[in-house]
C-alpha cells in the first residue's frame, strides 16, 4: 500500500530517487536545488539508502563523475540547477553521445545575470539541443513518479532523461503525495544491467572519436532513437498508471472547456496548477478555454500535439523561458509542430514570468479575457 | 479553502511554523500546501509564510493575497508591512504584543473612526516562551505557542495535532514546546 506523506518538492524528488536505488550519487549544492542532494545524504547517511555520495567540486564534476559510474554499469543520480546546469553544459552532450542513461533532475532557476534565484526554466530550455529527454513536473507527486518512469524510460533507451522542477515553487512548497513502496517501484523498475561497461576483465574502448562519415551516421541514428522514444515513453506511462493508478502523458488536458471552445492555454511545469484555477473562473464566467500542459519538451510530441490543439482558433502559450530577439521558447516550439496543420491557429505568445515574477490566476485570467489585444506574431510582455 | 498568512522576522520561525500548520493539517487527513517568501532568509529581515488548507488536492501556487487568518509574530511588522493587506472581512489577525487588541487600529486613514471588519486579537507570545524557556529575552522561541493560539481563535486544527507534527521540526526541547502550545492555546481569545 502506499502511504501519504506531506513534503517538500525537494523531499519529494529525493524520495522517489530512493525508491530508485541509484547505486552513485554525485552532489553538488545550489538554490534551489540543494534541499534534494542534502535530503539523499540523511538517506545515505542513516542507511535507509546504499549508495555511494559523492561529493565533488563543481556541477561539471558533478555530472562527469555519474558519466564515469554509469560507464561502469552502476544506476547514478545528480541534481543542479540555473548556473549548475549551465556549467554542466559541455558534458551534457557528451553524455547523450556516449549513449548512456541518467536521471538528472533540474529545480528550474533563473541565470544572471542579473543575479536571480527565482523560478524560470530558461536554464533547461538552453540544454534543449544537447541530446537529453526533458520532462516537466506540474506537482511534488509528478515529479517524484516521474523520476521513477524516467529511470526506466533510461535505461530501456540508453539516453539520459533531465527531470524539471520549478525551483521554490515545487522545490520549497510542502503539499501531500503518496509514496510508493520500495516493492512496487521494484516490480516496475528492475535493476540496472549495462549492456557495455567499464570493465578490466572484458577490455572496451569508450569515448572514442568519428570520422565524419561515422559521426554523422551516429547522430542520425541518435536522432531517430529520440523519435522513436516517443513510443516507449507512453508505453512506459501506461505501464506506470496500471501498476501505480496515476495517469500521465507527453501533453495532458487539464481543464476541458465547453464543446465549442476555440481558445487553448498551454503551459508546462507548476504554473499549470495555478493556470488550472484561472480556467475555472474564466469558465465560471462565460469564457470557456481548454488548457493543457506539455510534460515532454525532448524529444518533442509532434503529433499528441497537433491531436490536442488541431480544432482550435487560438492557442496561448504561457512561458517561462525567453529566447531573446524571438520570444517564448516554448511557443517556438508550439508554432513549429502547428506549421504541419493546413489551417494552424494563431499562437500567441505570452511571456508571462521570468525570474520568479509571480503568476496569479488573475494575471492568466487577464491575458485570455484580453486575447483579441494580444500581437499574433511578437511575444506579448506583460 | 482557508488561507493563512505568517509575518515574522527572518530567524523567528515563521517559516517553521507554518510547516508545523501543514503537517498538523495532513495529521486530520486535509489537504495541506506551506510555503515561504522565497529568498530573504536574512535573520531579521521581513518574511512571509503561507498555507492553505483544503478537502481536496490545492492547485493554487501563487502567494496567499486574501488570507482568512493572519498571524503577526513580530508586532513592530505592522508599521512597514501592510499586514493587514486582502485580510477577509470575517477574517481574523493574531498579533503577538502584550498590548490589548483596542490599542491596534487598522482604519484607513481617510477614515480613522472606522473600526475595521476583520477581529484583532493581542496575546503575549513572548511570555509564554520565556516561561517555558524558549529562547531569549532578545529571541524568545515563538513557534510552538503561537500556532496553540492560532489553533484557539480559528479553529482550523486541534492542539494535538499540532503536538504530534513537533518533533519533526523542532529538535530541541520538545516537552517545553508542547507545554507553551497549550498554554497559548488556553490563553488565547480570553
Amino acid at each position: 500500500m502506499e502511504k501519504p506523506a506531506i513534503l517538500l518538492g525537494s523531499e519529494a524528488v529525493a524520495h522517489g530517487v530512493k525508491l530508485c536505488r541509484p547505486q552513485v550519487i554525485s552532489a553538488y549544492p545550489i538554490t534551489p536545488q540543494t534541499h534534494i542532494i542534502e535530503t539523499l545524504s540523511e538517506m545515505v547517511d542513516s542507511g535507509e539508502l546504499k549508495s555511494q555520495y559523492i561529493k565533488v567540486e563543481s556541477e561539471m564534476s558533478a555530472i562527469a563523475a555519474v558519466l564515469g559510474s554509469v560507464s561502469a554499469g552502476s544506476r547514478s543520480f545528480t541534481a543542479s540547477s540555473s548556473q549548475g546546469l549551465a556549467m554542466m553544459h559541455e558534458i551534457l552532450h557528451w553524455y547523450a553521445g556516449a549513449r548512456l542513461p541518467l536521471v538528472l533532475v533540474n529545480a528550474n532557476r533563473a541565470l544572471g545575470g542579473p543575479w536571480n534565484i527565482w523560478s524560470d526554466q530558461s536554464d533547461s530550455f538552453s540544454q534543449r539541443d544537447t541530446g537529453w529527454l526533458q520532462i516537466y513536473c506540474e506537482t511534488s507527486q509528478e515529479a517524484l513518479d516521474t523520476i521513477i518512469m524516467a529511470y526506466k524510460a533510461s535505461e530501456q533507451l540508453m539516453l539520459p532523461i533531465m527531470v524539471m522542477i520549478d525551483g521554490f515553487i515545487l522545490s520549497h512548497t510542502m503539499e501531500r503525495l503518496m509514496i510508493p513502496t520500495p516493492k512496487m517501484v521494484d516490480d516496475f523498475l528492475p535493476p540496472y544491467k549495462a549492456p557495455y561497461q567499464l570493465d578490466p576483465e572484458n577490455p572496451l574502448t569508450f569515448g572514442a572519436g568519428a570520422h565524419p562519415d561515422l559521426f554523422y551516421e551516429l547522430k542520425k541514428a541518435y536522432s531517430e532513437t529520440m523519435t522513436e522514444a516517443l513510443t516507449l515513453i507512453d508505453q512506459c506511462q501506461a505501464e506506470f498508471a496500471q501498476k501505480f493508478n496515476r495517469h500521465y502523458d507527453v501533453i495532458m488536458h487539464c481543464q476541458e472547456g465547453d464543446k465549442d471552445s476555440d481558445t487553448a492555454v498551454i503551459c508546462c511545469g507548476a504554473m499549470t496548477g495555478t493556470a488550472r484555477v484561472a480556467s475555472e473562473m474564466l469558465n465560471e464566467n462565460g469564457t470557456s478555454v481548454d488548457l493543457f500542459k506539455l510534460r515532454l519538451l525532448r524529444p518533442f510530441p509532434k503529433t499528441a500535439l497537433i491531436t490536442a490543439l488541431k480544432n482550435k482558433k487560438r492557442v496561448i502559450v504561457l512561458n517561462r523561458a525567453c529566447s531573446y530577439g524571438v520570444g517564448g521558447t516554448l511557443s517556438q516550439e508550439i508554432r513549429t509542430a502547428l506549421y504541419d496543420l493546413p489551417e494552424h491557429p494563431i499562437v500567441n505568445d505570452v511571456m508571462i514570468s521570468l525570474g520568479g515574477k509571480e503568476v496569479f490566476p488573475e494575471t492568466i485570467v487577464k491575458i485570455v479575457n484580453d486575447r483579441e489585444q494580444l500581437s499574433a506574431t511578437e511575444p506579448n510582455w506583460l | 479553502m482557508q488561507e493563512i498568512r505568517f509575518h515574522g522576522r527572518g530567524g523567528q520561525g515563521a517559516v517553521i511554523a507554518s510547516k508545523i500548520l501543514a503537517k498538523a493539517l495532513f495529521f486530520e487527513d486535509r489537504y495541506a500546501q506551506a510555503f515561504p517568501t522565497f529568498g530573504a532568509e536574512r535573520r531579521g529581515a521581513p518574511v512571509a509564510a503561507f498555507v492553505r488548507a483544503d478537502d481536496s488536492f490545492i492547485n493554487i501556487r501563487s502567494r496567499v493575497i486574501t488570507p482568512d487568518f493572519v498571524v503577526v509574530m513580530a508586532a513592530r511588522l505592522i508599521e512597514s508591512v501592510p499586514v493587514t493587506g486582502g485580510l477577509k472581512s470575517d477574517g481574523i489577525i493574531l498579533i503577538n504584543s502584550d498590548l490589548p487588541a483596542t490599542e491596534f487600529n487598522f482604519a484607513g486613514d481617510d477614515q480613522p473612526q472606522t473600526k475595521p471588519p476583520f477581529q484583532v486579537i493581542t496575546i503575549n507570545l513572548n511570555r509564554i516562551a520565556l516561561e517555558f524557556g524558549l529562547g531569549t529575552e532578545m529571541m524568545p522561541l515563538i513557534n510552538a505557542p503561537v500556532l496553540g493560539a492560532l489553533a484557539k481563535v480559528s479553529g482550523l486544527v486541534k492542539p494535538e495535532s499540532l503536538v504530534r507534527a513537533l518533533p519533526d521540526f523542532i529538535p530541541a526541547r520538545l516537552e517545553d514546546n508542547e507545554k507553551a502550545l497549550y498554554a497559548a492555546y488556553e490563553k488565547a481569545g480570553n
